[in-house]
Parts: structure tokens; sequence; C-alpha cells
């Protein structure tokens, strides 16, 4: 095994014992892009220079017996969607393909004060809509278990980056399902944390309401130590919780006897493939036989979940893509006639098809005479979506669920049907509605595809959903398969 | 023209000059280089959050309460939307369904000097756009730069009811609201500068009509005065409408200062759908019982209050307590004078009379007067005690102004110390006698009205230091 194949909890205690080096550590995960880049694309921008020299000064603090964090010198991809300040962050989209923030998102902050090494900026759909990263401006990310299949999205890039080791863990976001649904199509763990987990600041917003950050790893383990490094109130956020949080490595023990798990039987209707199913049942086998109580229960509104969300998503996306209009910053067409002509054709430009589609779509549901109908409705729906699950959590420790409808799909299979396309996040997106935390494992395989479980816990309770992740993990072994791109795993 | 009635309602923006902008750190202050007071959340640079300044939140509930309003315990943001370039979020975070404050009013006098009471619908917080400095010709390449320092700082919109009937009433409404608010300190409230704007709803009706005529928003009033000769030319032309048979259109029109018309603006503004809905980035505001009651006991006296202690408490007219309530500084100005020289109406005289002439004349304000409460105080003590005349005190009071010394440095520098010794005087009574026969022969024959002839002799040759009542006392008992 290769250093980038390792975890960033394995990573760590050989630092910490000088077993390695950070920068070995670097240079491995820089060997692996320049081996398996070409195929996987993962990646926008890499930062080569800054991250050896960010692994050289672990390096220093290592040789001066200074005490390191859990992920000091552990090399991390970030979504093109958080702000680094001197570096592009270009949310995959041609209207910002020149705009470098003079600021870091707040998350950006906190890994640089755990001495992380910051690889680059990963592939995504266009500001972060899509469920197939091909609606990426600039190219097309691979699964690394199949190239020609899709990585999900829109984390797309970092779902491959962590599962081809081209970086040790890495951060996304997730609005319907973008880290979850990425994750299980890559083979990776992603967690959607609480919402007012993580602060939003220097996240470029899709959806204010339903948009988080969080981490994908290639382990449970790894999860907690990255949710313990960004979580945390923000002043910059007023939607961050201003709460005390867990130390989440605590909740790593493998542990669940007399845990009460529902599944919502809305989650194994029509349209699950069979073959995930078998998985999943699989997965649930493993719980009991670990001491988990698990019954059916039901979430009577999941039917909805999908046009409640493409109301408020696309919403509140109208608003926050206004900006966009080539005054300040980004693409601006050479030859407008007046100022109105340079906004709609920067704007016709600049944005791509889907990008449209929502904004069109968001700018109808607030219009006059169509919001009460639209948007209003949509947020009464989602009110019942989360008194749903509050009920449901009134039973259960948490619900568990296939993360995907079927395991990763092909390249343009979908992308000329748009609700086709949307039905990959059906299991995803009313955890975000409901502001609720989700975690993605790996759960099996179908056809040598990752096939990913979701676990899904009431506001807050992260701690209870890694438990219950880690300990199906340790029961389990297809967290530690690797994708055939790299030659020392068949 | 008595056949029909106006109906005003005002819309009122105020700046509050709170130190930072309403949802960052950047700076509110007015002027400087363009773009300097900005920073990336202002600029609505991606991936940038709002954060409410709670000083704005105080502000707002400090006006609501000034302006008799209730209170919401709870509001929240909303976005606005309009595509402008001094917009860089191409929203404005403004308070849609439920500002901060709502159902409030403030009080008057209409034309006949009663006291009539105007309704306030709403005040809500908002953040102000930037502005477009226009560049180049029609005959060049025309252009616009955008200046961003304006962006983000705190407005309150005070919204009244459609309750003014007058171009003065409206212009009295806005002289009220103005005082209100700078006695609140939130506000400077400076028309020229921009931290006062007010817009006009204006339509009219037959008199004794319930309903209300169509309606046109007058925009682009730079002054108080552009406020009444607006309002006014506007009433004019809608009556002239419905006389000639036209049909008043319901839109937006521009004051032009210059022409002195109110002319349709091309923006379609009537179209505008602003697609409302509640800000995800913020917080909805919980406000408690404890904070207004907070924040109660912060409101200083407000101008109808102080209006009626003075009357009470000073004994000086109602007249002379309105104009010197008139703004917080001129009352502290004066009621710091009444402390050390008490005869309030003296004083009111003073501050009403050569003190405003003087700043008017001038063009400046109260705050920069060159002489201080104190120094009035002491000047009139000097006339009191006989060493100035009260008219020489003019001539010394306005070498004050200019010079910013006290009145007895004044007095001692141009020697206008009053001639009170018998000596001096009668020496002066017996020149003026020996040169002026006719009108001393024209006294003692009984004609009373040539002594003020030779008093204004004696006056003039001792350049008015000479105690006129001595001089008339010393006078009559020569020429007796
Ligand atoms: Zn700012």
């Amino acid at each position: 095994m290769e250093l980038c194949e390792l975890t960033a909890n394995e990573l760590h205690r050989m630092l910490t014992g000088k077993d390695v080096r950070a920068e070995e550590i670097c240079l491995s995960v820089f060997r692996r892009i320049d081996k398996t880049e070409d195929q996987v694309k993962a990646y926008l921008a890499l930062h080569p220079e800054e991250a050896l020299e960010q692994a050289r000064a672990v390096d220093r603090k290592i040789a001066k017996g200074e005490e390191i964090s859990p992920l000091a010198g552990i090399p991390i991809a970030l979504k093109d969607n958080l702000c680094t300040k001197g570096h592009r962050t270009t949310c995959a989209s041609k209207i910002l393909y020149n705009f470098v923030p003079p600021y870091n998102a707040t998350v950006v902050d906190k890994l640089n004060g755990q001495d992380v090494v910051i690889i680059g900026k990963t592939n995504m759909d266009e500001f972060a809509m899509g469920s197939s990263t091909e609606n990426s401006a600039y190219q097309q990310t691979c699964n690394p278990w199949n190239p020609d299949c899709v990585p999900g999205g829109s984390s797309g890039g970092s779902a491959a980056a962590v599962a081809a080791g081209e970086a040790i863990c890495a951060l996304g976001s997730d609005t319907g399902g973008s880290i979850r649904q990425p994750a299980a199509f890559c083979g990776v763990v992603g967690m959607k944390p609480t919402y007012g987990t993580v602060s939003r600041y220097g996240l470029v917003a899709f959806a204010s309401s339903l948009d988080q950050i969080g981490p994908l790893s290639k382990d449970v383990t790894d999860c907690a130590l990255m949710l313990n490094a960004i979580c945390g109130h923000d002043p910059m956020d007023s939607t961050s919780v201003p709460t005390e949080l867990p130390d989440y490595r605590e909740a790593l023990v493998t542990d669940i006897d007399g845990f009460r798990i529902g599944i919502p039987a809305e989650y194994f209707a029509a349209g699950l493939d069979d073959h995930v199913r078998r998985v999943i049942e699989e997965a649930i086998t493993v719980l009991e036989q670990r001491g988990a109580r698990v019954e059916e229960t039901t979430l009577p509104h999941t039917e909805y979940a999908l046009p409640t969300y493409y109301i408020i998503a696309p919403a509140e996306a109208s608003s926050n893509l206004a900006r966009y209009d080539g005054v300040r910053y980004g693409y601006r067409v050479e030859d407008a006639k007046d100022v109105l002509d340079m906004f709609s054709r920067s704007r016709s430009r600049g944005f791509g098809a889907e990008v449209k589609r929502r904004v069109m779509l968001g700018t109808y549901a607030l219009s006059a005479g169509y919001y009460d109908a639209y948007y209003l409705e949509a947020l009464k729906v989602r009110t019942l979506i989360r008194r749903d699950f509050e009920r449901a959590f009134e039973k259960y420790d948490c619900l568990i669920s296939p993360t995907t409808p079927s395991t990763a799909f092909r390249f343009g299979e979908k992308v000329d049907d748009p609700v086709t396309m949307y039905l990959s996040d059906v299991f995803t997106l009313a955890v975000n509605l409901a502001g609720l935390p989700g975690v993605s494992i790996p759960a099996g395989f179908v056809d040598g595809m990752p096939v990913g479980l979701q676990f899904i816990g009431k506001p807050f309770s992260e701690s209870t959903l890694l438990r219950a992740a880690y300990t199906f993990e340790q029961s389990t072994t297809h967290h530690l398969k690797r994708p055939s791109l790299t030659p020392e795993v068949e | 023209m008595n056949k029909y009635e106006p109906v005003i309602g005002l819309e009122v923006h105020v700046e509050l000059q709170t130190a930072s902008k309403i949802f960052c750190h950047s700076s509110t202050t007015f002027g400087g280089d363009p773009n300097h007071h900005v920073c990336p959340v202002c600029l609505g640079l991606p991936g940038t959050l709002p954060v409410l300044n709670r000083k704005v939140v105080e502000a707002a509930i400090m006006i609501g309460l000034a302006l008799n309003c209730s209170v919401a315990r709870f509001c929240k943001f909303d976005r606005k939307h309009y595509f402008y370039p001094d917009l860089p979020k191409n929203y404005q975070i403004s308070q849609y369904d439920l500002p901060i404050a709502d159902n409030g009013y403030l009080e008057v006098q209409d034309e006949d000097g009663n006291p009539v009471r105007v309704g306030i619908t709403r005040v809500h917080m908002e953040e102000d756009a930037g502005k477009l400095v226009h560049q180049g010709t029609d005959a060049t390449t025309p252009y616009s730069l955008v200046d961003y320092n304006r962006t983000g700082v705190p407005l309150l919109e005070i919204v009244s009811e459609p309750d003014m009937r007058s171009p003065r009433e409206a212009r009295a409404y806005l002289d009220k609201l103005k005082t209100i608010i700078q006695y609140t300190g939130v506000s400077d409230c400076r028309m020229e500068e921009g931290s006062l704007r007010c817009d006009a709803n204006i339509s009219v009706r037959l008199r004794g009509s319930q309903t209300l005529g169509t309606k046109t928003e007058i925009k682009n009033m730079n002054s108080f005065r552009a406020l009444q000769k607006a309002v006014q030319f506007e009433i004019n032309r809608q009556i002239e409408c419905l006389e000639t048979g036209r049909r008043i259109v319901q839109e937006t029109r521009a004051w032009d200062e210059i022409e002195g018309v109110t002319l349709a603006t091309r923006s379609k503004e009537e179209a505008h759908d602003y697609r409302y809905f509640p800000e995800p980035d913020l917080v909805p505001i919980v406000i408690s019982p404890s904070w207004i009651e907070e924040i109660t006991r912060q409101l200083p006296e407000l101008p109808d209050a102080r209006c009626r202690r003075f009357i009470d408490e000073y004994r000086i007219p109602a007249y002379d307590a309105g104009v010197l309530t008139g703004s917080r500084e001129l009352g502290d100005y004066y009621e710091e004078c009444v402390k050390i020289y008490p005869q309030a109406k003296t004083v009111s005289n003073w501050v009403m009379g050569e003190l405003l002439r003087l700043l008017n004349d001038t063009n400046s304000e109260i705050g920069e007067s060159r002489v201080t409460p104190r120094q009035l105080a002491e000047m009139l003590t000097l006339i009191d005690k006989g060493t100035i005349s009260g008219k020489l005190a003019k001539e010394v009071f306005g070498e004050m102004f200019r010079t910013g010394k006290d009145a007895e440095m004044v007095v001692k520098e141009k020697g206008l110390e009053q001639i009170s010794d018998e000596v001096s005087i009668n020496a002066v009574i017996e020149q003026v006698i020996a040169s002026h026969p006719g009108p001393v022969a024209d006294y003692r024959a009984g004609k009373d009205r040539a002594l003020g002839f030779l008093v204004g002799q004696i006056m003039k040759d001792t350049r008015g230091k000479a105690n006129p009542g001595l001089v008339n006392e010393l006078l009559k008992n020569r020429l007796r």
C-alpha cells in the first residue's frame, strides 16, 4: 500500500511515531495524481508548491518535538465552491473563471489552523447544481471504479479524489445529497452535518437554507476527525449554531446494542434497484447481528420531498446567483450595448444550461402571482417533511436507507433528462429540507460498483450516526477496498 | 381650487449614523475615496454572509418608540430583487411583511396652527445601495463608474399615512420628523448629503369625497423647499388635469429643480416584481420587552415635551419655545445659557434674534457658533451692570460671534465701555447745546420732540457709548 491509500488516522500515527514525514505523504499523493489524474480528472486546480511547503512546516514542528493536531500534514482536497484566498474559486462555472477571492472560507481557515496540507480544488457540477459532475463547465470527472461511469455530484471531484488516493480526505458541500450521493457512487464515507454545525462563510451559496459543508473520507474515523476540525460557531455566519459541540472521536465505539433503527418504507419503494436493495438488506442483517433493533417505519410525506426541493432550492439559487452580472468580477461580454445588455448576455453566456434552468425555475416560483402557489406551499410541505422525521425520531435513534436508488450511472445516461437525474437524489434531499445530519458509508458492491448506506439522525446527533456507522464499518471490509485504477489492488 | 382636496403621504429614508454598516464592519463615513469603505461582505462577493449590526436594531427601535409606533416582538429581513449596477448582490436586504415598527404617529400644525396627527404606517430597516458616477458623453464613449462606499449603510424607511392635506403640512411633517430623529441622535438628517431622502405620494380628490384619487410618486426632491414646491406643483398639475378632463396616470415623476416642474420618468417602476422572500442568511430578530424597556429609558426628551416644559419652566411664549426646541442643539444652548443667566425671556430674545440671525447670515449651525452659552450669559450680565449699553451690545456680540472672544475683552479692545460719569457727559452736553441753539429753543418752547434730536447728537458724539438713561436725565436737568 502506498501512503496515499492510507487514512488520516493511520498517517497521523505514523507521523507522530516519526515513521514517515509529511513531505513524503504529500509527495505520494502528488505521485498518485500524476499517475491517475489524466483518467480521473478530479481537480480543477492543484497547489503543489504551497502543499509541499505546508507539509515541510509540519515536519519542522514534529522535528522540534511540538505536538501536532490530528490532521496536521494530511493532504486534503477542497471543492471549488469553497473560497481560497489568492486561489481561483470557480464553482466550475465560466462566469467565475477568473475569480480569486481575497478571503478564505471559515472552514479553510480552520483547516489551515490544523496545519492540513491543501492539495487543490476539485471539480463539481456548476454551482453545485447536479448529480453527476457532468455540469462542470471545464471537465468531466470519472468514477475511479469505472471510468465510463459518473462519480456522482455535485461533489464528484472530491469523492473521486479520495477514492483514487489523490487526496486523503476532502471537503464537499451538500444541498440535496451532493456529498452523500457521490460518496456512495465512489465508495467513500461522506457526511452532511446538521444545518448550522459548520459555518457557510466562504461557501459560494447555492441554496442558503439547505447548504452544508461536510467531509469525504475513506472511513468513519477520518470523517469524525474532519468534522471535529470544521464544526463550530462562526460569528461570520448567523445561521451557525452557538452551542458547544462534542468531540466526535468519542463516538467511535463499536457498540449499538439496543439501538433502535427505523427503515422508512418509502425509501425501499419503486425505483430502488433490486441489487442495491439486496446489499442494503445484508447491511441491515449486520446491524441486527450487532444488537440493533431494526424495524420498518414510515415518512408519509416523502413523495413530496423532490418537488418541494425543486421549488425551494431553485428559488434561493435564483436570488443567490443574481450577483453574477459581470460588473465587479467574473465573466463579462465585451461588446455590450448598455448595462442591461451586459447583464443579460454575460449571464446567458456565463452560466451553463442546468444553472439557467434552475434560475428560471426559481424566478418563476418567486414571481408575483406564483409565490403563494409555489414557494409558500413548498415551505408548508417542508414543515410537514420535518415533522415526519420528528415523529420517527420519537421512536428511533436513527433511520437507515440506501443513499441512492442505484449505483453510479454512465456518462450521458441522464444528462438530457433532468427529472431522471433529479431522482438520483430522491433518498438524500429530504434530509436537507429537514436540516438533519446524514452520512453515507460503503455497504457493498453491485457489479463492482459501490453501494452507499445512509444513516439519518435527529438534529445534532452526529455522534449517534458516527457510532452506528463505525460499528457497521468495523464489522465489514467494504471500506478497505480500493478501485482498480491503482495497480497494487486488483 | 378649493373644490379639490390634496392627499399627501411621504416615504422618508434616513441613514443611520452607526460606526459600521448594517451587515459588516466597514465604516459608514460619508465621502472618502471611492470604494474605500468596503469589504467582501458589502461588495456581495461570492460566499460572504451578512451579520446584523445590533446597533441598527436599537436605533430602529428608538425611532419606532419616538414615533409612537408599536415595536414588533418578532421581525425578519427579506430580499428585494432588482438588477442595477449599484446593488452588488442585485438584491437589497430589506423588510417586507414584518417591519420592526408600525402604527405610529407624529403631531404637526395645520394651516391654521391647529395640531393634527399624521399617521406613521411603518418603520423598517434596510441596506443602502451604492452610487453611479456617469463619465464621458454620448459623443465620446459614455460609461459609468460605481462607488460602493454607501452600499450597506443602514437605512430606516419611514412611511406615513396619506394624512397630509397641503404642501405646508407635508413640509411641517418632514421638519418634525427630522427634528425628532435628530433628538434621538441616530441620524444627522442632512438632505444635501443624502442622509435624509424623501419621496411623496400625491393625489387630489373632490373635497368631501372619501375615495382616493389616482396617485403619482414624486422623487428627486433635494431640500425642504424643493419638497414644498414640488408638492404644490404636482397638486396644481393634477387639478388642471381633472379640470380639463384628462386622466391622471399612476406613475413616478421626478422633480426638476431648475424648471420647477415634475416630469414623468421613463422607468417602468410599476412593472417591477421584486420577488420578495425571507432572507435565509439571517435569523429572525426577537425583540424582548426588556430590550424595549432599556431603549425606552435611553430615549431623550423629545421636541414636543421639551417645548411644553420650556413654556412651563421658563415662562417664555409658545412661539419662542417652539423655535428654541426646533433642534436639540439649540435647545441645549438655550438651557445652558439660562442656567447661568436666569432671565429666560432675555436669553430667548438674544438667541432667537442676534444669534440665529448671524448663524443664518453665515450659513452655519448652532454647533458651529463661536459664542458659547457662557459667553452670551456674561455679555448679558455686562448689560445689566451698565458696562455696555443694550445698543452697543449688538456690536459687541457681532464681534464675539466673529472672533470667539469674551465680551469683556471685546469691550476693552474696542473701547466700547459705556460712559457713565457725569462730568464727561456734561461736557458733551454743553458742546451740543452750544452748536444747536434752534432745537434747544424749540424744546424750551415745549416741543418735546427736540429732546430726542439733542440726545441723538450726544450719542453720536460719544459714538454711542454714553449711558442713554443718564444722558436723558442730565440733559433734561440742564435745559430745565
Ligand atoms: Zn463591508
